[in-house]
This record gives C-alpha cells, sequence and structure tokens, in this order.
C-alpha cells in the first residue's frame, strides 16, 4: 500500500473537487467550440420552413438535402447562378501546384541551409525568415503590378505564383530545422562515396525527410485553402477560389436570406482542410516534434 | 594503396586558425594515428586529407598526385565516421554497394564484392536488414564494409570507436588492426584516445593547438617524448612531473627530491650531454613514469642509476595485475606503479625506488625537453 501511494494521489476531497473543475472546464471548452459547428451542420440540413419556425439548436423537423445540392450546383453568386462547385474546383486547381511547388522548393532551400552553407547563406536564410513575417496587404500593390507585367494577373496561375513565393519563407524553415538535427556525415559519407548534390537530396535526405513533408503540406494547404485576401485581390471573375464565392454567395443581396445554403457551402468549403487534418493529423504532430528526441 | 604526403598545410576558418604548418608524410601501408585533446584540429587534418574542407595553404599528395582541388570522390579514399553515418533509408546491402553504384561498377560485380565484405566483417546474415536495426558494433561493421567495398587507396577513420561500450570497443580495435594486417591499405586514423593510438599506429602524430608536437613511431613517442605535452598525453596512468631543484654534485648534476613521510634525498642525473649543467640552481620538470616509480625495478642492484627512497603512502588503487599507490613528493602528487604484494596501506611508509635515466627534464615555462 505504502508503494501504491507513491504512484497515485490519495482521494481525498480536495482532489476529487480538483478532477471535477479540470474536467467541467475541459468540457464547457469543447462544447464552446463545438456548438457553433454544431448549428451550422443542423441548420444546413433543415429546409427554410423548419428554420423560419424553429430554433436555432432545435433539431431538424425532417432532414433535407436541398441546401446541400443548391450550393454546390446552382446557388447564385453575384448573378451567376450554378452554386459554389465552380469555384471549388478553382480552389483545387490551385492549392494542389500552389502546395506542391511550395514544398519542393522548400526542401531544396533547407537542404542547402542546412547541409551545403556557403559564405552569406545564413544571412539569406534570416532575410527569407522575415518573410514569415510581412503582412499580406502590404504586398498587395507591388505584387499585382508584378502579376500584371507578366501577363497572369486575374489567373489561377498568378494566384498559385503569389502563394509559392509566400509560402516558400515557411516551407524552407520548416526543411531546414528538420534536416539541420540529419547529421552532416551522412552528406560527407555520400559525398566521398561520390554522390553529387542533387543524388545525394534524392537518394538519402529526401527518403527520410516524410515526416516534414505531411507538416509542410498539411500546413500550406491549409493555409492556401483558407486564404481570402489574395483570393480576393488577385483573381478575376471566374478564377476566383471558394473562399471569395462563399464570400459572395453570404453577402448576394438579391431574394431571401437561405441560411441553410450558406450554411452547407460554408461547410463544403472548409471539408478539405478538415477532412486532411482528420486524416494526418497525427503525423503533423510527430512531424512537429520529430527530431527533437534522438532516435 | 599509396603514400600520403602533407606539407606545410594551414587551415583557417575565417580570421581562426586551426591548423598550422602541418608536414607529415607516411609509406604505402603504414598505419598512421592522428591523436590529440578535443579541439586540436586532428580531425580537420582528417576532412582536409579527404576533401571534405580545402586548405588555405600547403599541398597535400596522395601517391604523386597533388589533390589540393582533386573532389573527395575522385580521390580514391573511403572513410569511416565517428556517427557511422549509415544511410538509414536503405539496406546493409545498399549502403555497402551505394559508392560502387555511384561509380557505375557492373551489378553482377557488385554483388561479388558486397558478398566478399560482408564475409570478410562476418555480417552476411544483415545484409537485408536496416541500419536501425543494427547494434552499436553492427553498425560500426557496416561502416567499415561501406569502406572496405570500394578498396581505396587510403582508408580515413574519424574516432570509429568512440561510441561503442568499452568492451566492443577493444574487440573492435583488435579487429581494425588485424584488418590492416590482412590488406595493408595505407590508414589515417584519428582519435583522443592514446590507448588506442599506440596499439593501432606504425607512425603517431600527437597534436595540440593545430600544431604537430611529434610525428614519430609509438615505442619512440613514449621513452623519448619531444615535450612536457607529449609525454604527459602517452602513457597511462600518466607521466608525474615533480618540480625539483637542480644542485652541482660530485661529477653532474642532480636533483633534491623531498618524499612526505620520508626524507630528502639529493639523487645525481648521470647524463652525457651537459644541457643540465646550465639549470643548476633553478627549478626544472622532471618527468618520470609511474613504473619508473616502483617497488621494484629489473636490474635495480647493479645499475647505479636506481636509487631507493621511503614515502607515506596515501592511497592505495588496486587495479589486478598493478596497483597504483599515491605518494607526495616536493608538494605534488605522484603516482607509482608497484607490484600488489608489496603495496603498502595508506599512512605507512613504503620504499621506492626511480631509475634516474629513464627520467625527463623539462623547461616549466616552455615544456621543452632539456
Amino acid at each position: 500500500m505504502a508503494e501504491r501511494s507513491l504512484v497515485k494521489a490519495p482521494r481525498t476531497p480536495g482532489v476529487i473537487a480538483g478532477r471535477l473543475f479540470i474536467y467541467a472546464l475541459l468540457g464547457i471548452a469543447a462544447l464552446y467550440f463545438l456548438l457553433p459547428f454544431f448549428v451550422m451542420v443542423i441548420t444546413s440540413f433543415k429546409t427554410m420552413e423548419d428554420i423560419r419556425t424553429g430554433t436555432l439548436i432545435s433539431w431538424p423537423r425532417e432532414i433535407s438535402l436541398e441546401a446541400w445540392k443548391e450550393a454546390w450546383s446552382s446557388a447564385c453568386i453575384g448573378v451567376n447562378c450554378q452554386g459554389i462547385r465552380g469555384y471549388f474546383i478553382n480552389s483545387v486547381k490551385m492549392v494542389i501546384p500552389a502546395v506542391f511547388i511550395s514544398t519542393a522548393f522548400g526542401a531544396v532551400n533547407g537542404y542547402v541551409f542546412s547541409k551545403w552553407r556557403f559564405k552569406g547563406s545564413e544571412v539569406i536564410f534570416s532575410m527569407l525568415l522575415i518573410g514569415c513575417f510581412i503582412p499580406f496587404q502590404v504586398i498587395l500593390l507591388p505584387m499585382a503590378r508584378t502579376l500584371g507585367a507578366l501577363g497572369i494577373a486575374q489567373s489561377i496561375n498568378g494566384l498559385i505564383m503569389v502563394h509559392v513565393i509566400y509560402g516558400l519563407a515557411f516551407t524552407t524553415l520548416f526543411f531546414r530545422n528538420f534536416y539541420v538535427s540529419i547529421p552532416d556525415d551522412l552528406v560527407r559519407a555520400a559525398r566521398i562515396d561520390g554522390a553529387g548534390f542533387f543524388r545525394i537530396f534524392w537518394r538519402i535526405i529526401l527518403p527520410v525527410s516524410a515526416p516534414i513533408i505531411v507538416v509542410t503540406i498539411i500546413w500550406q494547404m491549409t493555409q492556401i485553402w483558407n486564404d481570402f485576401l489574395f483570393g480576393v485581390v488577385f483573381s478575376g471573375g471566374d478564377s476566383q477560389p471558394v473562399t471569395v464565392a462563399l464570400n459572395n454567395l453570404v453577402n448576394t443581396s438579391t431574394g431571401v436570406k437561405k441560411y441553410n445554403v450558406d450554411m452547407a457551402a460554408a461547410i463544403i468549403a472548409a471539408s478539405p482542410t478538415l477532412v486532411v487534418y482528420i486524416l494526418a493529423g497525427k503525423y503533423f504532430l510527430r512531424g512537429l516534434t520529430a527530431g527533437s528526441v534522438k532516435g | 594503396m599509396s603514400s600520403l604526403t602533407i606539407k606545410d598545410v594551414y587551415k583557417s576558418f575565417g580570421p581562426v586558425e586551426v591548423l598550422r604548418d602541418i608536414s607529415l608524410d607516411i609509406q604505402s601501408g603504414e598505419f598512421l594515428v592522428l591523436v590529440g585533446p578535443s579541439g586540436c584540429g586532428k580531425s580537420t587534418l582528417l576532412n582536409l586529407i579527404a576533401g571534405l574542407e580545402t586548405v588555405t595553404r600547403g599541398e597535400i599528395f596522395i601517391g604523386d598526385t597533388m589533390v589540393n582541388d582533386v573532389s573527395p570522390k575522385d580521390r580514391d579514399i573511403a572513410m569511416v565516421f565517428q556517427t557511422y553515418a549509415l544511410y538509414p533509408n536503405m539496406s546493409v546491402r545498399k549502403n555497402i554497394s551505394f559508392g560502387l553504384e555511384m561509380r557505375k561498377v557492373p551489378k553482377a560485380e557488385i554483388e561479388k564484392i558486397v558478398e566478399k565484405v560482408a564475409e570478410i566483417l562476418q555480417i552476411e546474415k544483415l545484409l537485408d536488414r536496416k541500419p536501425a536495426q543494427l547494434s552499436g558494433g553492427q553498425r560500426q561493421r557496416v561502416a567499415m564494409g561501406r569502406a572496405l567495398a570500394r578498396s581505396p587507396s587510403i582508408f580515413l577513420f574519424d574516432e570509429p570507436l568512440s561510441n561503442l561500450d568499452a568492451k566492443l570497443r577493444v574487440e573492435m580495435r583488435t579487429e581494425i588492426k588485424l584488418l590492416h594486417q590482412r590488406l595493408g591499405v595505407t590508414t589515417v586514423y584519428v582519435t583522443h584516445d592514446q590507448i588506442e593510438a599506440m596499439t593501432l599506429a606504425d607512425r603517431i602524430a600527437i597534436m595540440k593547438d593545430g600544431t604537430i608536437q611529434q610525428f614519430d613511431t609509438p615505442r619512440n613517442a613514449y621513452r623519448d617524448p619531444a615535450n612536457l605535452f607529449v609525454a604527459g598525453f602517452i602513457g597511462s596512468p600518466s607521466m608525474n612531473f615533480i618540480p625539483c631543484q637542480v644542485l652541482q654534485v660530485d661529477g653532474g648534476q642532480g636533483v633534491v627530491l623531498n618524499a612526505e613521510g620520508g626524507g630528502s634525498y639529493t639523487l645525481p642525473v648521470l647524463r652525457g650531454n651537459g644541457t643540465l649543467a646550465r639549470w643548476v640552481g633553478r627549478e626544472v620538470l622532471m618527468g618520470v613514469r609511474p613504473e619508473h616509480l616502483s617497488d621494484s625495478l629489473p636490474d635495480m642492484d647493479e645499475d647505479s642509476n636506481v636509487h631507493e627512497l621511503e614515502c607515506q603512502v596515501l592511497v592505495v588503487e588496486p587495479t589486478g595485475a598493478d596497483t597504483i599507490v599515491f605518494v607526495r613528493i616536493n608538494g605534488v602528487e605522484a603516482t607509482c606503479r608497484v607490484h600488489p604484494d608489496s603495496a603498502g596501506k595508506p599512512g605507512e611508509t613504503m620504499k621506492l625506488v626511480t631509475d634516474m635515466s629513464r627520467v625527463f627534464f623539462f623547461d616549466p615555462g616552455t615544456g621543452e625537453r632539456i
């Protein structure tokens, strides 16, 4: 018994009260975060009739998928009544290349800044890091001019370029910090074995990079998918990403306000990042702490 | 196989000069050990030989070729790292064959070489494992296998045994020596462990603060150290340095030793050259190895250089074969290696003998031999 008391705290009333308090606090916090999402989900399955007569958190009288169908393919965004489908596809077309390119460049950058340092590389790295702290709005005007000069203004390609440039600072930082924990001797051994810059990267560095690649992809995908400001500034009518379309859908002032359609559209717009996090979240945490403990 | 020549090499990192005026040369097939405390530049020197760093000044030759501007892969060297540096994503087989693959050796030949190397190092059963599934000693073998596979003209070892436990280290040390005797490949080996250095080397370069203190055979470095640093670094337990006064005595010079709990002794130094004469009346450091401050010495009765002194024993450390006894002479602690049966107990007085022909004298200011 004496040994056991070392492991477990005795159950005095004070300890039990403390435990109850902690769990109550956690429960309230969870409820606080989940309630809005719960409201969104149930509202999206209600009919307009149901919304008008029921309360905000009342259960739908009948489950209706009409709002989801309308949001996806027939809701009016501005004067265009084809739902958010096209914009969702725009976002996909933008996010996949932007994430892929920024991650690939970040990996090579990180490899150079950690394993092939040169005179002044630390200075360049520090300058690149400042990129993490530049507010979006500062670069709007210069970027607009640049995109115009390149002839890719108001296009998905233009958006891809903006996101790649803006993401490079983060992806480089992620990869560089991960590669610092890989012993330099590995690169030296490969050099003596006769492998060159890209061969070492491809055959030795990249195969051990899986955790940080997952982290970077999740991070970039969330950032780029959720971005609104660049989307609204640098895209044209039919190249808008889904975040911008969602805003326009909700703010359309003609006709009745269809809360169920708005909610369904919002959930559709948010779903990819949600899915990615649910599927790869544990790798995200694992990757963030990778290298902190020597394996 | 080829010889290695290093001529007047300097290396600086920015304003910091880490290697100064390094000149070495070894014959084809020799085993050179670079030894010194951490920060002495020995690993940097190895990296210069490997081509992983470039020299600031001076020249490095492998065989007859000047390799200053030759990249590591074209120097025909292979290196074993302290961290083993095995490619974590590749199997042992791939690790060994990677260098051959890079050199476009035909597949069939690679397979043959891998089998042969695995046989030499007895790692046949490990070939399909990943490095993470190996123990420290096995990783060490694979790292050596990777170097062997290429059959280079020079092997470079960078503290290869320092991550192993004590027993395994001794085993692998013997194995490296056996391997060298069998293959006869020119080898440069870096270590901070002087026992490793002494046991493995054909020639040993003792380094400190970026310079070579002595470049010699292990035997000479032990019997005839160039200065105070080498004398103190080589040998275990290390040499005693006793400050003492030089006096003029009959037919030469002598030194005064005050043994605590014993008496004061004036011991004559019989040496051919008169270098100690210039130090009469001044203080020098007398270096004497623990085995030359013992309970008995071979031929001690006939040798006029052997003198007795009585000392009080402070601490006794039995090591098994010998017992290390600590005494105090001229105010400093001295270690003596004695036979376990004749070691005194702490507090007792014990009779010691020393061979004055085997002691060294050093300038206490510069550390140079007198």
